[in-house]
């Protein structure tokens, strides 16, 4: 197993081009620093070589799949392929070097950009505004709701304090809502995957400040009623609030704002191909309606002639305000609009149509071979479900086994256990980038794991075999919590 | 088309596999009268090369000047193994480590990072980091508020907000927390010094009596030095949580916020882009956060534990996952789905790089090249020091010409000076930082131009 980087170190060791040659003299350049101000313990960092750490941390990557090295059908996250192309002109040193609080004269370069890509997140939308400075979707969500907070408080309507949320909605959607000051009220979904109308109807009311929609569903179905649903919701007095994270199945064939929709936030580490980085950083910007625009989060760029310029609360009195120290994650931001300009009109118009194209073959060479779709008579939009409850009372593995067993042959697992309301499901999204040898190879992989079940299922609940590690006790993670290596012997914080 | 490998033969293989003639049946769920027929308002496609020769004109105009800006973001060398190693594909293009077994790599990394900011900040826990630091202050507070011994009938939770704090992380966490029944109560500095006044802080706390946390930034937005023993036993004293919010980088020379006032702070955090992050024109940043073992179930974010697999080999997971909100959905410590992954590894590499003995090296040197900066410009008649206190990293001057007139002037000189401040005292000042970047030469030729902007050498305004 790979040793800690702790563990590599010896005292006394340094990577010596990174330190200055000249010698400092401390005491002198400390004078002025009160002793009781300064540090006086060290500093417990590893003590290694440059070679050990290129060494240690190369090898780290090596225990990682990727989109770089494997399929990786996570439903909901998108994982296309990340144009190189697009990282390096993100870097380039003008962008890289640049300090955000730089004046305005000197940012024209960035701030063209950034304005450009606002204007093209609005009109593949169909929105009014643009604001890219939201750090994650689940900031874009936060955003949107507060901009609906505001707006029915502007209003004057103190009765709007509950948001309406289908129950396969994304874990994010209830915490922004609540984060906003909201009660969250669920929706039931029907039998083909749509919002239950009878139930949203009997749950709307003046108390109604909006509702949070993802459409594609989180199922992996269009919402066919959803004009019927916003007008249902507006007729109420209530807002619609879009969570952009299946926006790469309707991209250029259908627009949100077309749909009623009144706010919406985009994931532009999903749709827009910046790389997820392992966690992070994504990007959530927020179009807006009319109805809208005066609560767009700050700062936005606006164009005056042929100049760019930052607003701020000076020129929107009435924004929800700014979300972060400086303009969100300006680096996302410069990647998605290169990317944007590379795909140009007649690229992003296919992306969603090879996104779908790739998830319907799947899920007919799936149902052919005996799979069970959670909804069988649905087209697939870039996703789809399967469920193994099936296989789960038959062969007594369940789509845990499954996952962890695809993991042995190469590809990374799809989403699993989500959407909740599917029992023992996983969620497939191939994304357009994919080609036709690979969806074979992983439908053929799901062929021999169904196989092993029947003939030695134990062989899937002992799965992975072939990754640095076998299966991880989780639950002794949270009861002995280890989070902060404290040195050979002594590596628990204690138990809770 | 870009990065679609399908050929026509594909094409109509897979539409025949399907069982539809067209493409376009795949999308006949979608009601007709909602269907696009094409995209406006955007342009046609281009080949790499055009992008980049696109891309190459808008960095070039935003150039490479000399910058004296510090105000929340540092210039630094980064090693070259930084970014090299980062910008691996296995590190760029992987997700969040959901399947840990095929993830091994992000999750150590993300362990020892970790480790090695609990070291450098002398705290208990740190978590896998939050957005950046700005944003991290909002959930900070929002811990506070569930943190705080509920109290009955009590509507509000008031935090207590210097004015030494950096406008904008006060803006965003404002932003965020908001909705929360959560206000904020200024609390004034000593014009003198820069420094929190503790009388009007000790007078604060006797008059409100929900006050719930004190927020104590070192350095401050005016690179001042505070008393941070003395404001942090305060908040003990009156049983207030204390949130500090620091420098990571300055916390190789300065005492760590575990160490405040003998106990340490209750939670720490704030902007990472130090630790080997590019100036980027103002993100991808990470925020950290820190806090005492016993805050830990109410702390946002992720955190990744080590433990054993089934042969009882160490691994490491995703750990207390029933705060976040993919499990707790409506009752969740946070919204929060995301930690700064990427960014989280370079920092990681940049410390293992500079070690104990690199950090300490660049942040002296960034005191000496700051000191140095105050010398050279306060010989310029006319520039004055404001805060007679002491010092990280960045200085108020105050001058003798407005500092939009002279940024201007410097910009003309391929100079980014500094930052105007909004507070109404400081309306002539400018904040400047030297960080270990700038050479003397650098510091002359500010002090140069700066000298013949005030002498009133021509102020060229260029339309």
């Amino acid at each position: 197993m790979s040793r800690l980087i702790f563990e590599e170190s010896k005292p006394g060791r340094q990577a010596k081009a990174q330190i200055p040659t000249s010698q400092l003299d401390e005491k002198d350049i400390l004078a002025d620093i009160p002793e009781a101000l300064r540090r006086q313990t060290p500093v417990m960092l590893p003590e290694v070589s440059e070679l050990q750490v290129v060494r240690h941390f190369t090898k780290l990557s090596q225990r990682n799949f990727s989109i770089d090295t494997q399929f990786y059908p996570l439903g909901s996250c998108t994982m296309k392929y990340n144009p190189r192309g697009v990282h390096r002109v993100a870097m380039l040193d003008g962008f890289v070097n640049h300090h955000p609080l730089s004046l305005e004269e000197n940012s024209q370069g960035f701030m063209a950009c950034a304005y450009e890509l606002q204007e093209i997140l609005k009109s593949v939308t169909g929105m009014k505004g643009a604001a890219l400075s939201p750090m994650a979707g689940a900031q874009g969500e936060f955003a949107g709701v507060a901009m609906i907070e505001a707006y029915h408080r502007m209003r004057g309507d103190h009765a709007r304090t509950e948001i309406l949320v289908p129950d396969a909605a994304h874990g994010t959607n209830p915490a922004s809502a609540v984060q906003c000051g909201f009660k969250v009220r669920e929706i039931a979904t029907d039998a083909n995957g749509n919002v239950d109308i009878e139930a949203l109807k009997a749950n709307v009311g003046p108390q109604t400040a909006g509702i949070m929609l993802t459409n594609p569903s989180t199922l992996g179905v269009f919402e066919e009623k959803i004009e019927e649903i916003a007008a249902i919701i507006h007729k109420a007095g209530g807002l619609l609030y879009y969570d952009g994270a299946n926006f790469n199945a309707i991209m250029g064939k259908v627009r949100p704002g077309d749909m009623g929709f009144d706010v919406i936030h985009l994931n532009l580490h999903k749709t827009f191909a910046t790389p997820h980085g392992g966690g992070g950083p994504g990007s959530g910007p927020v179009v807006a309606n009319e109805r809208l625009l005066p609560y767009l989060p700050i700062p936005r760029v606006a164009k005056e002639g042929d100049k760019y310029r930052w607003l701020t609360e000076k020129d929107c009195p009435d924004t929800i305000g700014r979300l972060s120290a400086f303009m969100g994650n300006a680096g996302i931001i410069l990647r998605a609009y290169a990317y944007v300009r590379l795909l140009g009109r007649e690229g992003l118009h296919r992306v969603a149509e090879f996104a779908t194209l790739n998830a319907n073959y799947l899920l007919a060479r799936l149902k052919a071979l005996g799979f069970t779709a959670a909804f069988p008579k649905r087209r697939a939009s870039h996703e789809f479900i399967i469920t193994l409850k099936n296989e789960a009372k038959t062969l007594h593995i369940n789509a845990l086994d499954v996952a962890k067993r695809l993991l042995d042959y190469g590809f990374h697992a799809p989403t699993m256990y989500f959407p909740l309301l599917v029992p023992e499901c996983l969620l497939i999204e191939p994304t357009e980038t994919e080609n036709k040898e690979t969806l074979d190879a992983f439908v053929a992989a799901l062929v021999k794991i169904m196989e092993e079940a029947q003939t030695e299922p134990d062989l899937l609940k002992g799965a992975p075999y072939t990754l640095p590690v076998r299966r991880l006790d989780e639950v002794k993670a949270a009861r002995d919590l280890d989070l902060v290596y404290k040195g050979n012997d002594e590596t628990k914080l204690g138990s809770e | 088309m870009p990065f679609i490998p399908h050929t026509e033969n594909d094409i109509k293989e897979m539409l025949q596999t399907i069982g539809v003639s067209r493409i376009e049946d795949l999308f006949d769920e979608i009601p007709k009268n909602l269907r696009l027929s094409q995209l406006r308002d955007i342009g046609p496609g281009m080949t790499e090369m055009e992008l980049n020769k696109l891309m190459q004109q808008h960095a070039k105009q935003d150039g490479n000047m000399l910058c004296f800006i510090g105000a929340g973001a540092y210039e630094h060398h980064i090693p070259a193994a930084v970014w090299d190693i980062t910008s691996r594909g296995e590190f760029m293009t992987c997700y969040t480590p959901y399947q840990a077994e095929a993830s091994q790599g992000t999750l150590q990394l993300i362990y020892e990072f970790q480790t090695m900011m609990a070291n450098l900040l002398d705290m208990e826990i740190a978590n896998a980091s939050l957005y950046d630091g700005a944003s991290a202050l909002g959930e900070a507070i929002l811990m506070a508020a569930r943190l705080y011994p509920y109290k009955k009938g009590q509507p509000t939770y008031k935090v207590l907000m210097p004015r030494t704090l950096h406008p904008n992380y006060r803006d965003a966490a404002f932003s965020i927390a908001k909705h929360q029944h959560i206000t904020f109560i200024d609390v004034p500095y000593v014009e003198s010094t820069g420094k929190i006044n503790s009388e009007s802080l000790q007078k604060l706390i006797d008059d409100h009596d929900d006050i719930i946390a004190l927020v104590i930034p070192q350095p401050n937005y005016f690179g001042v030095l505070d008393d941070i023993d003395a404001l942090t036993q305060l908040a003990r004293d009156n049983h207030l949580l204390s949130i500090g919010v620091v420098n990571p980088l300055a916390c190789a020379l300065l005492k760590p916020p575990g160490q405040w006032g003998g106990e340490g702070v209750d939670i720490v955090c704030g902007e990472g882009q130090p630790l080997g992050i590019p100036l980027a024109a103002g993100g991808p940043y990470f925020g950290f956060m820190c806090c005492k073992k016993k805050h830990l179930r109410q702390m946002p974010g992720r955190v990744v534990g080590r433990t054993i697999d089934m042969n009882g080999k160490p691994g490491f997971v995703l750990t207390l996952q029933a705060r976040e909100q993919h499990i707790r959905r409506a009752k969740a410590t946070s919204n929060i789905c995301t930690n700064q992954g990427l960014l989280v590894t370079a920092a990681t590499i940049y410390m293992s790089l500079l070690g104990p003995a690199g950090l300490r090296q660049t942040a002296l040197l960034c005191h000496q090249r700051t000191r140095e900066l105050c010398d050279a410009l306060t010989r310029i008649p006319g520039v004055n020091v404001v805060f007679n206190a002491p010092y990280f990293h960045e200085i108020v001057f105050r001058l003798p010409k407005s500092p939009n007139e002279i940024l201007q002037a410097l910009a003309k000189n391929n100079i980014q000076g500094g930052v105007a401040l909004t507070d109404p005292n400081l309306k002539d000042c400018l904040l400047m930082c030297a960080t270990e970047t700038k050479t003397s030469q650098d510091i002359k030729t500010l002090a140069v131009h700066l000298r013949e902007i005030l002498a009133g050498e021509k102020l060229v305004c260029h339309a």
